[in-house]
């Protein structure tokens, strides 16, 4: 059962994330829908940044995160390169939560 | 121009290690508490480790073993994953028109690259190097990944709780980062606003990985607004401006110089079409 299991999941995934590069690699899309499809990333990614900040499954927690990406934020607004960005926001969660908060 | 030329654009493959080894390494410390969690509930470390390599994609698996530790089925597990994982549909669709192509099972093989960090990387910085960015990324996710995945289902509990080093944070912290060339934009904003509102209004409501995928909805209402003074200053054309004005791309692909021969090409084709 669980190798079975595994194997959906895989497979499933893999359809899922090929889809696009199997259908529409190599070829040009109307300009309009590739302009929507390359904002697709900015909602998606907004979305995981929002959900991996509060939301804690399906409830919403403020938790050392929010200081943590709140610092990540100040980071990427003053230009700040992308493994700083990334170990601020953990070194600012890890004190928060060091300093006995979240 | 012939296909040998290399235009000022091109990064080397130094520079481009440099970008992608803080994501890998990210990765990896998560592959080694799922690798821990894994056969805590239940998985061998082969499952646990295979799992890794052939689905790849963390926040399902993570979901496979919170509902095996909570008792659950494996396929029920494995239906949760697919759930969270259905983003990734749309992920592929917004790199695929970027990749060349080709044979099937090279299609294939670049959608098995598709991650939130490997497209990201290759829309966000975009370029010529954007399918070199992408693979990169996606191969560096794959060793991570795995192989941490591999240590710690094998090796016990070796870093304890990622929260400890706040590597929770490190996640919406580098997306963050990745999201920022479209905040440039004003539709970026536009569909990151929309995108992050819907998420966290459905995920109460919702099971996991539909706010996610709702959050989608945020790129069509961007499509609502008009692009912003702001916009064609990005790398690429296609992100956030009318790109029906034929003489608007290629003013602004004349301003950049030729950095990317297929866009120039592209701009000629609609011009002869219209010719």
């Amino acid at each position: 059962m669980m190798w079975i299991a595994i194997a959906v999941l895989a497979v499933g995934t893999l359809a899922l994330k090929a889809t696009g590069p199997v259908a529409a690699a190599g070829s040009e899309l109307p300009p309009r829908l590739r302009t929507l499809v390359e904002l697709l990333p900015a909602a998606l990614l907004a979305a995981l940044v929002a959900n991996q900040t509060v939301a804690d499954g399906a409830s919403m927690t403020v938790d050392a995160r929010v200081p943590g990406v709140a610092v990540a934020a100040l980071a990427v607004a003053l230009r700040a390169p992308f493994a700083l960005v990334v170990l601020l926001g953990a070194g600012v969660t890890a004190l928060v939560r060091l300093a006995g908060w979240g | 121009m012939p296909p040998s030329f290399r235009t000022p654009g091109h990064a080397s493959a130094r520079a481009l290690l440099v970008e992608t080894l803080p994501i890998g390494a990210a990765v990896a410390a998560y592959g080694l508490s799922y690798g821990v969690l894994a056969v805590a509930a239940g998985m061998s470390p082969l499952a646990a480790t295979v799992t890794s390599l052939v689905v790849l994609a963390g926040g399902s698996q993570f979901a496979f073993v919170g509902v095996l530790a909570a008792g659950g089925a494996p396929l029920a597990g494995a239906m949760a994953g697919l759930m969270v994982n259905a983003r990734y549909l749309a992920f592929g669709f917004a790199i695929a028109s970027h990749l060349p192509g080709g044979s099937l099972p090279r299609r294939v093989l670049d959608g098995y690259l598709v991650l939130d960090e490997s497209v990201a990387l290759a829309l966000g910085r975009g370029g010529v190097d954007r399918v070199r960015r992408f693979r990169l990324a996606g191969w560096t996710v794959v060793v991570g990944w795995t192989g941490a995945s591999a240590v710690g289902a094998y090796g016990g509990a070796l870093i304890g709780d990622p929260g400890t080093y706040g590597l929770d944070a490190a996640f919406p912290a580098g997306f963050l980062a990745l999201l920022a060339p479209w905040l440039r934009t004003r539709r970026g904003r536009v569909a990151a606003t929309v995108g992050a509102g819907l998420a966290l209004g459905l995920a109460p409501v919702v099971p996991p990985g539909v706010p996610i995928v709702a959050a989608a909805l945020g790129a069509v209402a961007a499509m609502a607004v008009p692009p912003g003074a702001g916009d064609g200053g990005h790398a690429d054309p296609a992100l956030g401006t009318d790109t029906e004005t034929v003489s608007g791309v290629h003013d602004r692909a004349s301003a950049r110089g030729v950095d990317d021969r297929a866009s120039v090409s592209r701009v000629d084709d609609r011009e002869g079409r219209r010719g």
